[in-house]
């Protein structure tokens, strides 16, 4: 046994002022750390994702629409070049959530180390951000990998293309801080994602106005759309990428609505967080 | 001696209906080592986490450092090493991260935390495991990383919730003996154990609890003097015998405690007792003279025995 080091004590070491600034970033941190473990295997199905979908729904599948629809194709493009948008603000949506729920149900059920957190200076709030921020990051390398493959696969045709990368960040966020505050709340969560997947995930998917314009679809299954942030994602995504007619107003609807979904989400996060901690 | 540093009054716990703590008093001064005593249920980590300044009280008043926990949760907790009684690590995360990562909750600095982790992995003898990932670790490894997890911060206050339950009888004694170097730095320590002889080892004082409520408080030498006998006379006549012998024996001492296995006497003298037993013609099956401890308080208070 070495002799022990001349103890200074917390009242002279700990930093209080950088905790309160910092907290969230030390959460973050140790998220993006566990991250890194599995670096390869993120970075791996990011490419694979869009790259095989791309691939068998865009050329196969679009190239059998295409030739249907003739020379005005879907929406004034190619069938590969309508539905990228859509999927690349799909696999936004689908990181945000593998990193907000999965975390927040280890941490409050499966191995409570975010009790382990907060037994330190570091607050509900602050995990709630930290865990956020670090989905974040990820949604961010997610969509940025996602949009590059669908530059190579020529989905891209707008000077304004680039601006699609915020918008699907921001729809995989804002859909990601919302399952957050939910996976907040949750104690026993079996049932949960069998429902979550089949009620919630899937029609978003399928009626959001993914395959073909919402307004072809049947006027009772559109409300489906509004709700839907994959949607006003979509928007937005199709008039960056190809000059989808957009009237201003809209656009700014569908900002509005994702960012008050994202300010909802990260309010709830933090309330049901700093709640469930205190009990 | 300065004003203590935890002062609880009337402090109550309720979950719902349940009152899991029941208006309960006690003082902790600074460099003591404090203990709360009870069995499964008593409410012992329901009042560590209170004091831990995560749990909410019902009701009640609560001063830890000066400050009142539910206004300057993050204050205090800055200054306290928690050692739950469920290790909640990392479990992403390699040994030397989870050490490190913890002492950024801090705020320390990186320079800080490198000296400091090497002095953590080898307080917690995990000096081979720093890279191996926390799931693949025994249980008694994993505690011994949640009690050096505590440490990180060199707190001023140390919280323990029954630390050595999971730890083989050596890795027990090393902590202990940690402890008491702790406690001679200057660390206030509060420990739960429903293990009596943890208690007299590592307790200057403590608070015997029961069903929320604390049942005596005082130094262990003290509690055993005022609430039992010196010595104990633990005789054994077969478990159908037992409850009709007893009442033989009942006048001829101070106390008797039937248990199912085996009769307790209470005496100054548990050698001359026996003596008696003899020459009253009775010959138990078993007979043992021990000292008086915790075991025999909580019995005393509680009508039960503290680990069943
Ligand atoms: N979060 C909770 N919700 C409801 N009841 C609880 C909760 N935590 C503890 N209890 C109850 O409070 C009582 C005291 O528990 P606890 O403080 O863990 O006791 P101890 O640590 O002394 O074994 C127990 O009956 C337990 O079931
Ligand atoms: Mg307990």
């Amino acid at each position: 046994m070495s002799t022990p080091h001349i103890r200074q004590g917390s009242l002279e070491i700990v930093d209080q002022e950088k905790i309160i600034s910092r907290g969230s970033l030390y959460v973050a941190q140790a998220r993006l750390t566990a991250m890194m473990k599995w670096i390869w295997m993120i970075l791996a199905i990011a490419v694979a994702n869009p790259v095989l979908y791309l691939l068998s729904i865009g050329i196969g599948v679009g190239a059998f629409i295409d030739k249907s629809a003739g020379a005005a194709g879907i929406d004034g493009v190619k069938y590969l070049t309508f539905l990228a948008p859509a999927l690349l603000a799909t696999a936004a949506i689908q990181g945000a959530i593998d990193e907000s729920v999965f975390p927040t149900l280890e941490g409050f059920n499966w191995w409570k180390n975010f009790l382990g957190m907060n037994a330190t200076p570091i607050s509900g709030n602050q995990i709630a951000t930290g865990v956020f921020l670090a989905s974040f990051v990820r949604v961010v390398g997610t969509v940025i990998i996602y949009w590059f493959v669908m530059l190579a696969f020529g989905a891209l045709e707008s000077s304004k293309a680039w601006l699609a990368i915020p918008t699907a960040v921001m729809a995989g966020v804002a859909f990601g801080s919302i399952t957050q505050a939910i996976a907040g709340l949750l104690k026993d969560e079996n049932m949960f994602f069998v429902i979550f997947n089949r009620f919630v995930m899937m029609p978003l998917f399928l009626f959001s106005g993914t395959f073909y314009p919402l307004s072809s679809m049947p006027i009772y299954l559109q409300w489906i759309g509004w709700i839907s942030p994959l949607w006003h994602a979509t928007e937005l995504g199709r008039y960056l990428t190809y000059g989808h007619a957009l009237t201003q107003t809209m656009a700014i609807t569908h900002m509005v609505f994702l960012l008050t979904l994202l300010a909802l989400g990260i309010f709830f996060s933090r309330r049901i967080f700093t709640m469930r901690l205190a009990k | 001696m300065s004003s203590p540093l935890i002062t609880a009054r009337g402090l109550t716990k309720k979950f719902d209906e349940f009152v899991a703590v029941d208006e309960i008093d006690f003082d902790v001064a600074r460099g003591e080592s404090f203990g709360l005593l009870g069995p499964n249920g008593a409410g012992k980590s329901t009042t560590m986490r209170i004091i831990g300044a995560t749990s909410q009280r019902t009701s009640g008043d609560l001063t830890i450092l000066g400050m009142d926990p539910e206004k300057f949760g993050p204050q205090i907790r800055a200054h306290l090493g928690v050692v739950p009684q469920q290790d909640n690590l990392d479990m992403n995360l390699s040994v030397s991260e989870n050490l490190y990562i913890y002492g950024r909750y801090f705020g320390l600095s990186r320079k800080f935390l490198k000296t400091k982790i090497e002095e953590l992995l080898e307080f917690a003898q995990l000096q081979e495991k720093r890279n191996a990932k926390v799931e693949s670790l025994s249980g008694g490894m994993k505690r011994r990383l949640t009690i050096a997890r505590g440490l990180v911060s060199e707190p001023e206050i140390l919280m323990l919730d029954e630390p050595t339950t999971g730890l083989d009888p050596q890795a027990r004694h090393i902590l202990w003996d940690r402890l008491f170097r702790l406690k001679e730095q200057g660390v206030t320590l509060v420990i739960t154990t429903h293990f009596m002889d943890e208690a007299e080892q590592l307790c200057d004082r403590l608070v015997v609890m029961d069903k929320g409520k604390i049942m005596a408080e005082g130094s262990p030498a003290q509690l055993i003097k005022d609430y039992s006998t010196k010595e104990v006379l633990e005789i054994r006549f077969g478990s159908e015998r037992n409850s009709e012998m007893a009442d033989q024996l009942r006048g001829m001492c101070d106390r008797i405690e039937e248990l199912p296995d085996r009769i307790l006497l209470y005496s100054e003298d548990g050698e001359a007792l026996l003596e008696k037993i003899y020459s009253a013609g009775l010959h138990p099956k078993t007979s043992l003279v021990r000292r008086s401890s915790l075991e025999d308080v909580f019995l005393r208070l509680t009508g039960r025995t503290l680990v069943d």
